[in-house]
């Protein structure tokens, strides 16, 4: 329906009403087909009665500056959320908050068959506003305490802030009897990206629910031209950049870490550990002049290429053996080198005593093929060492659990990050709140103990 | 269904009910307050010209509800401080008749409720809460309005009225109640917020530029 009605005969159509400014002369148009309450001048910024034939003055108004100008000009027409509207009102409120004043500008948005609704900016920060046609439930006895909520169509809003708007600036037609210097209790609750917000006038209560929308989709909404003005801070009601909820990736990583730790049992269970080679040698200085490596016995690994483990045990006290080993393949004589140190020191200090070091090494070798093979053995020792005994254990398919550690830790780093940032954001938003966290205020709150 | 057609003692011009039930209707041509006595039409006030319409709904305007069809048969046009509304008299093809009004922009749909023992108008504060068919309603405005007139066809006599008082109550949920003091007693009607594009209204007035 919002491409008008049918043709119709009878009374001619309402057509926006071309009238002057009985102050100033300027000419005044109302775009609203007499919705509106009052109207303002552009010229002089007299607040005129716009239910009155001949506009009688309400109010007057001074400006101290001129540059207040709506970034969508009045008569400005638009398609929002699928119905077109027009720019017909635009006002700035401030409120004063420790001592700092905060501006905000609001516009009137004119549809002749759905009525108005509103759209706010603060730094870049963009809401579409209407009114709320069902009650939202407080508990006002907490209003002001940070667990205060508000419900609203089975949402839960969270309490944000309690200010006094004040009207500065008016401009065009307002459905409402507008005036500048009136002051209202704004009352604001947040689910991102909506904002539940409470205009307390006298005795008159009006909720409102906004929802966030970017420069950009108001820009493109309005074919305004340029760019929007770049959004400052984190705004109350701001959508989080992290749109995923951070219990829903935590309950995820959990369900993986359960799923990795199953797979580790899984192929622990599966995997043979079959000893395949045992055998101590005894080193001894004396005998090991130049070349002392030797080779062992020849072991079988069958099955499909996987895991050698081989264990160096050393009965090291305060010396250390360090043996390069090589294992190799009879048949194809494939050779994997390594070395392998086992060390242990021990003693006191004036911190206690200390140990470094232990009598058993273990190195596992990864994907090695089933066939004949046999080990080369060059051990070499501390020079204060005569001769030690130390034994050597090959043992086939064992299972490997440093690869579940790293797809752990890789699929935590992501998490965390995300926490981080969602948490970083929140803080960001709630520091601007009534309710700021945990360190900011306890910063304010040393003041309490003065009163 | 049977429309009743007479002609207005005043002017002489044919008056067509629309609404077999309905009690009172305004002539056309000459604006007369008609009231229907048995089957003769009395004249009884006339109305003065109406402000120019903001509303998009006329007489005639026909829409839905739910799974009914209806069609606006009157109307009764209200100010307040802070604007003015109509009160749309619609007929329901199955012969009810339900309020549909017209707050700029705002519409919600309504039905009079035989709730007896209502709270005087001295007697509501905002804030009070009150149980209506198992509903619970909150008053959330009070309103001091004033009668501005009237058009076409209403369900009971209507003229003549000055200030009036009604209290909008509303609840958690769509629904919401007001209480209408235009008479000594008190007047309940129950009903519900609609969206306009639910109401899929046909045969609206235009506007210039839209």
């Amino acid at each position: 329906m919002s491409a008008g009605a049918p043709p119709l005969s009878g009374p001619p159509k309402p057509q926006a009403k071309a009238l002057n400014c009985p102050k100033c002369g300027a000419a005044i148009v109302l775009r609203s087909f007499g919705q509106a309450e009052t109207v303002v001048c552009g010229s002089c910024h007299s607040i005129l009665d716009a239910k009155d034939p001949s506009l009688a003055i309400l109010q007057q108004f001074e400006i101290k500056t001129s540059d207040i100008r709506p970034l969508i000009p009045l008569g400005t027409r638009g398609k929002l959320r699928g119905t077109d509207y027009e720019v017909i009102g635009f006002q700035r409120r401030s409120t004063k908050v420790d001592g700092i004043t905060y501006c905000w500008h609001e516009y009137v948005l004119f549809n002749p068959y759905k009525g108005v609704r509103y759209l706010s900016e603060y730094n870049g920060h963009w809401n579409d506003i209407s009114i709320c046609k069902t009650l939202p439930s407080v508990d006002s006895a907490f209003l002001n305490s940070p667990g205060a909520s508000a419900d609203y169509l089975g949402e839960s809003y969270k309490h944000f802030q309690t200010s006094d708007a004040n009207t500065d600036f008016v401009l065009g037609e307002f459905p409402w009897q507008v005036r500048v210097g009136e002051h209202a209790a704004v009352t604001d609750f947040v689910h991102p990206p909506r904002v539940l917000s409470s205009e307390k006038l006298d005795k008159e209560v009006t909720w409102s629910i906004g929802e966030y929308m970017y420069g950009q989709e108001i820009w493109d909404a309005f074919k305004l031209p340029g760019t929007p003005p770049e959004p400052m801070g984190v705004y109350e009601n701001q959508p989080s950049p992290v749109t995923t909820s951070v219990t829903r990736i935590w309950v995820a990583f959990a369900a993986f870490a359960v799923f990795l730790l199953g797979l580790m049992a899984g192929f622990n269970m599966r995997a043979k550990k079959e000893p395949v080679f045992h055998e101590t040698y005894h080193y001894n200085r004396a005998e090991s002049k130049g070349e002392a490596s030797f080779v062992t016995d020849v072991f079988e690994l069958t099955g499909h290429p996987s895991t050698v483990e081989v264990k160096t045990h050393a009965p090291v006290d305060n010396h250390w053996i360090y043996v390069n080993y090589a294992l190799i393949n009879q048949d194809t004589e494939q050779a994997w080198d390594f070395g392998r140190e086992v060390s242990y020191y021990h003693g006191y200090d004036s911190d206690g005593s200390w140990s470094e070091g232990q009598q058993n090494d273990a190195v596992v070798i990864a994907s090695v093929p089933p066939g004949h093979y046999y080990l080369r053995i060059e051990p070499e020792a501390d020079a204060s060492l005569p001769g030690i005994p130390y034994t050597v254990d090959v043992t086939h398919d064992v299972p490997v659990f440093g690869i579940y550690g790293i797809a752990f830790l890789a699929l935590l780093m992501p998490v965390v990050i995300i926490s981080f940032r969602a948490y970083t954001f929140e803080r960001s938003r709630w520091s601007e709140s009534d309710h700021p966290p945990m360190q900011l205020s306890s910063m304010s709150g040393g003041s309490e103990d003065d009163e | 269904m049977t429309q009743p057609v007479a002609n207005c003692p005043n002017c002489g011009a044919k008056i067509v009910f629309r609404w077999s039930s309905s009690v009172q209707t305004v002539c056309e041509f000459c604006k007369s307050i008609l009231v229907r006595i048995d089957l003769d039409l009395k004249k009884v006030g006339q109305v003065a010209d109406l402000p120019p319409d903001s509303s998009p709904i006329q007489i005639n305007s026909e829409g839905r509800y739910g799974n009914k069809a209806f069609v606006v048969v009157g109307r009764i046009l209200y100010e307040y401080d802070q604007g003015g509304w109509n009160e749309w008299h619609v007929m329901m093809n199955d012969g009810t008749s339900a309020w549909l009004s017209d707050a700029q922009g705002e519409y919600a749909l309504s039905l009079s409720s035989k709730t007896q023992n209502l709270p005087a108008v001295a007697q509501v504060h905002i804030g009070q809460q009150f149980t209506w068919s198992n509903q619970r309603y909150t008053v959330s405005v009070i309103t001091p309005a004033h009668y501005r007139g009237l058009e076409g066809e209403l369900p009971f006599q209507y003229w003549d009225k000055t200030d009036v008082t009604f209290v909008d109550l509303r609840t958690e949920s769509a629904k919401f109640a007001t209480l209408d003091y235009s008479d000594p007693e008190p007047a309940l009607y129950l009903g519900e917020f609609v969206e306009f594009d639910d109401l899929k209204l046909k045969n609206l007035r235009g506007f210039e530029g839209w």
